[in-house]
């Protein structure tokens, strides 16, 4: 218990740390002045910059496969804002959805006395041998669009929320199909601490929480992108742990 | 492209307005469901893919299927 505290403690004062640090950034030099509507020069916009995914140095256009050591090297843009520029953000969002799952978990298990699963004995023949086929593809999808979201479309919500849904189908046709509440636990807490891990050891060594400390590589590259892919990864398994726990107390509830 | 987008978003309004007019439940998360999945197909057509996967994985998939279980919990089928 007191080891416990003492973690919790370590965790509290870093985030006070980071956010003390946020009241002594000064702005940049150089303000920012708005032209008229409709005469703005988009080449000096925020989002020019993440497209050319260089906010700090100059802006070099960016060639697919051929560019190197950017400084967010995701090919897609929307991930290298999600997972790189505002990650911290990001945390907070699972965080939001954590709690929405341990708020459902409490509400619904208030009430233990009749425990009867929604999964009839008879559901139907269809769904039953559906489920059988389609259960490990929906897997492969979600982790195919996690793992390859700083690549193509998608990312650790939308593959997390996709083996949620394999997961739903499979609770809803077999009846004796179940998941221990410990293992649940254990990979939400496991990514949730990989994410605050690899933030932390940004902020040690390279001086602020969640920066990308790895090499960026070649855009378009599976291994590229940094801590990108390990941040989406957590994601996916914390979001498909969150929304597993959802799915799985209403149907045993 | 615009007609599309017109037909995607009339059949948007009228699942909309289903789900409020539908006196079965039931039938109204269907409804629901069904604005879900055009506005994914909306926002994959505004070249917005990683918003298009997330709102047909959650909104049209999980939102539904966690209402149909609540609905089915508290056992009440219909509306007034």
């Amino acid at each position: 218990m007191k080891f416990r505290n003492l973690i919790a403690l370590v965790i509290t004062a870093a985030f006070a740390l980071i956010i003390l640090q946020a009241f002594t950034i000064t702005p940049a030099a150089g303000e920012i002045t708005l032209n008229e509507f409709g005469k703005a020069d988009i080449n000096n916009r925020t989002a020019q910059l993440y497209l050319n995914k260089s906010v700090n140095t100059d802006n070099k256009k960016v060639i697919y496969q051929e560019s190197k050591n950017l400084e967010s090297g995701s090919a897609n843009i929307v991930t290298s804002v999600v997972a790189n520029y505002r990650s911290f953000d990001t945390l907070g969002e699972i965080t939001v959805l954590f709690l929405a799952a341990a708020g459902i978990g409490v509400v619904l298990n208030l009430e233990n006395s009749k425990k009867k699963k929604f999964a009839a004995d008879d559901s139907s023949l269809i769904l039953n041998t559906g489920i059988k086929l389609l259960f490990p593809l929906l897997l492969l999808a979600g982790t195919y669009i996690f793992v390859y979201g700083h690549l193509s479309p998608g990312g650790g919500f939308q593959g997390g929320a996709v083996i949620a849904t394999a997961f739903l189908l499979k609770m809803l046709s077999d009846n004796k199909f179940e998941i221990k509440e410990i293992s649940i636990t254990l990979v939400e807490s496991t990514a949730g601490i990989s994410f605050v891990g690899l933030g932390l050891y940004g902020l040690v060594t390279r001086g602020s929480f969640l920066e990308n400390f790895m090499a960026t590589g070649t855009v378009g590259q599976l291994f590229s992108a940094g801590i990108i892919p390990l941040i989406y990864i957590a994601i996916a398994f914390k979001v498909g742990a969150e929304l597993t726990n959802i799915v799985k107390n209403l149907i045993e509830a | 492209m615009p007609l599309i987008s017109s037909f995607l978003i009339l059949i948007m309004l009228a699942a909309a307005a289903a789900a409020l007019a539908f006196d079965d439940l039931l039938s109204s998360i269907i409804a629901a469901g069904l604005v879900s999945l055009t506005a994914a197909v909306l926002f994959y057509f505004l070249k917005a893919p990683d918003v298009a996967m997330t709102e047909a994985a959650i909104g049209a998939g999980l939102t539904t299927a966690i209402f149909v279980l609540a609905l089915f919990k508290t056992e009440r089928g219909k509306s007034e």
